[in-house]
């Protein structure tokens, strides 16, 4: 199963194993990841499942809609140009079996 | 020991929990659900939960490690039966009873049901819980026409749902146009196009007779002009009432939905009442407020948990909304009002733009419809003490988002 790694500040991290198909966002919500919050229920809509994305897997995500592209502009932590993504628009799967991502300091 | 209970386990109630231990609240905590499932997210219920190739599977408010970490006892299918405010006790239909110092009533809200014949027919829905979502998406798999009761929110995000399903679909409305408690003229006017674009058939002015069935299962349904309609499944989507039985019980004020002051309370000090089941002050003129919405229930729940905590103040977020249907990505922020003058901002041809609501020459609310940045910086303006004019935003070179930077550019 794609393995998610979520760092958190002072040198935490979650690692979790997750379902192929499933989002950022969900896998962190649904196993109590700290600073992950979704209040929309992913629909891009919230800002609030913002993560930074470290460097050597930046180049298996997606590409950034014109949705998120917006709402990326509107996260609580500040946006970095390379590695803010919203984590209900990043789906771990064939293509990503594996990512490791850093939880900003505040979502609300 | 203080001791919080907070009766409903939806957004408002685990946010409660969750905001009095951030805060460092070091009582006893007990969150009581009427439902049997680990608490979870209703929006996505009527858009991604039915949408074509989902997974069927609810998304937790919190995980379930999140309750015991962080010492909320949570009581899940029990149902709040009787509060007694003079022993500070609520009993439960499972013969138990909490003691508390404080009460956060966040019991939510029921739908409405409509007296007509046959709307006990098999095939005939509502949509609120999981429980009802997951006997609706049952129903799709074999149905091939539906009948949508009321042009709200939950019933055109079901009508989105059925057409990218493949199914025929007729929205019966009773008034003159969709969403039309919430929306302005000009966006209802631009769903009530996209609808229709869908393939959806929306019969405004027109509203529910009778529920038709063979066998004990709808066929279809008649509106009041004497319109037939065929139908598998009928969706009943026409508002809801608030659930205050228990604080009626108990004596509390209520008034479509339980009263409370600016700071959240009911008419008894130790009790709060938050979220779609409480009727709260608005700021302005007087008037009384009930919102339904994530935001209103989790921004009032920050709200009392810091009261808990010994923060009073008075409660005056910009209430902020969303609904997604098919392709349409609406989000309101603020409260438009009949009589509100408006203007376009954006492109309408193309399905980016919002609708502007002015009052009194003041910025009241902004409707966005696939234009989220619009959507951010009006929640930025309308929490400021700024506005831009009708005529500033009715310059093509106005963009909100523009706005809202000035601002905090601002001393």
């Amino acid at each position: 199963m794609p393995k998610v790694t979520f760092h958190h500040d002072g040198g935490n991290a979650d690692v979790l194993d997750v379902e192929p198909g499933t989002s950022l966002m969900r896998a962190a919500v649904r196993n109590g990841v700290r600073g992950i919050v979704g209040e929309c229920g992913g629909q891009a809509m919230c800002a609030t499942c913002h993560v930074y994305v470290r460097d050597r897997y930046l180049d298996a995500l997606p590409d950034i809609s014109e949705d998120e592209e917006e709402m990326l502009d509107c996260t609580t932590a500040p946006r970095d140009a390379d590695r803010s993504r919203l984590g209900c628009q990043v789906v771990v799967g064939a293509d990503l079996d594996a990512i490791e991502v850093d939880v900003p300091a505040s979502q609300v | 020991m203080e001791s919080v209970v907070i009766i409903g386990a939806g957004h408002a109630g685990v946010q409660v929990a969750e905001s009095l231990r951030t805060g460092g609240f070091e009582g006893a905590v007990t969150l009581v659900g009427d439902e049997d499932a680990l608490p979870y997210q209703r929006p996505p219920l009527s858009k991604d939960y039915l949408a074509p190739g989902r997974t069927a599977e609810p998304l937790p408010l919190r995980g379930e490690k999140f309750y015991a970490e962080n010492r909320i006892e949570l009581r899940t299918g029990v149902t709040a039966t009787v509060l007694d405010r003079a022993r500070r006790t609520v009993f439960l239909d499972d013969g138990e009873s909490l003691t508390y110092t404080t009460l956060v009533l966040a019991t939510g809200a029921t739908n409405r049901t409509l007296p007509v014949p046959g709307s006990d027919l098999a095939g005939v829905h509502d949509l609120r819980t999981l429980a009802d979502a997951e006997r609706l998406r049952a129903d799709m798999e074999k149905a091939r026409s539906v009948a949508v009761v009321g042009a709200g929110f939950i019933g055109l995000e079901f009508a989105a749902a059925a057409r990218a399903h493949g199914l025929a679909v007729t929205v019966l409305e009773a008034t003159d146009r969709p969403m039309g408690r919430a929306l302005t003229p000009p966006m209802s006017a631009h769903f009530t196009d996209a609808h229709g674009e869908m393939g959806s058939d929306l019969r405004l002015g027109e509203g529910l007779a009778e529920i038709h069935g063979q066998d004990g299962r709808v066929t279809g349904v008649s509106s009041g002009p004497g319109a037939e309609y065929p139908a598998d499944i009928v969706l009943i989507g026409v508002g809801v009432r608030p659930r205050d039985e228990l604080a009626v019980a108990a004596g509390l004020a209520v008034a479509n939905g339980i009263v409370v002051d600016g700071h959240l309370r009911t008419s008894d000090p130790d009790v709060y009442a938050i979220g779609d089941c409480a009727s709260f002050p608005a700021t302005e003129a007087g008037a009384r407020l009930r919102l339904e919405s994530v935001q209103n229930a989790t921004d009032q729940a920050r709200h009392v948990a810091r009261q808990i905590l010994g923060s009073p103040a008075t409660y005056a977020e910009v209430p902020w909304f969303w609904s997604n249907q098919g392709p349409l990505r609406l989000q309101i922020a603020g409260l438009a009002q009949p009589g509100d003058s408006t203007v376009i901002s954006g492109d309408r041809s193309g399905g980016r733009f919002s609708v502007l609501a002015f009052r009194n020459g003041a910025l009241v609310a902004v409707e966005s419809l696939n234009k989220p940045a619009d959507h951010i910086a009006a929640r930025r303006v309308l929490s400021a003490a700024a506005t831009p004019t009708p005529d500033q935003a009715a310059d093509p070179s106005f963009t909100l988002k523009d706005f809202a930077k000035q601002l905090v550019a601002a001393p």
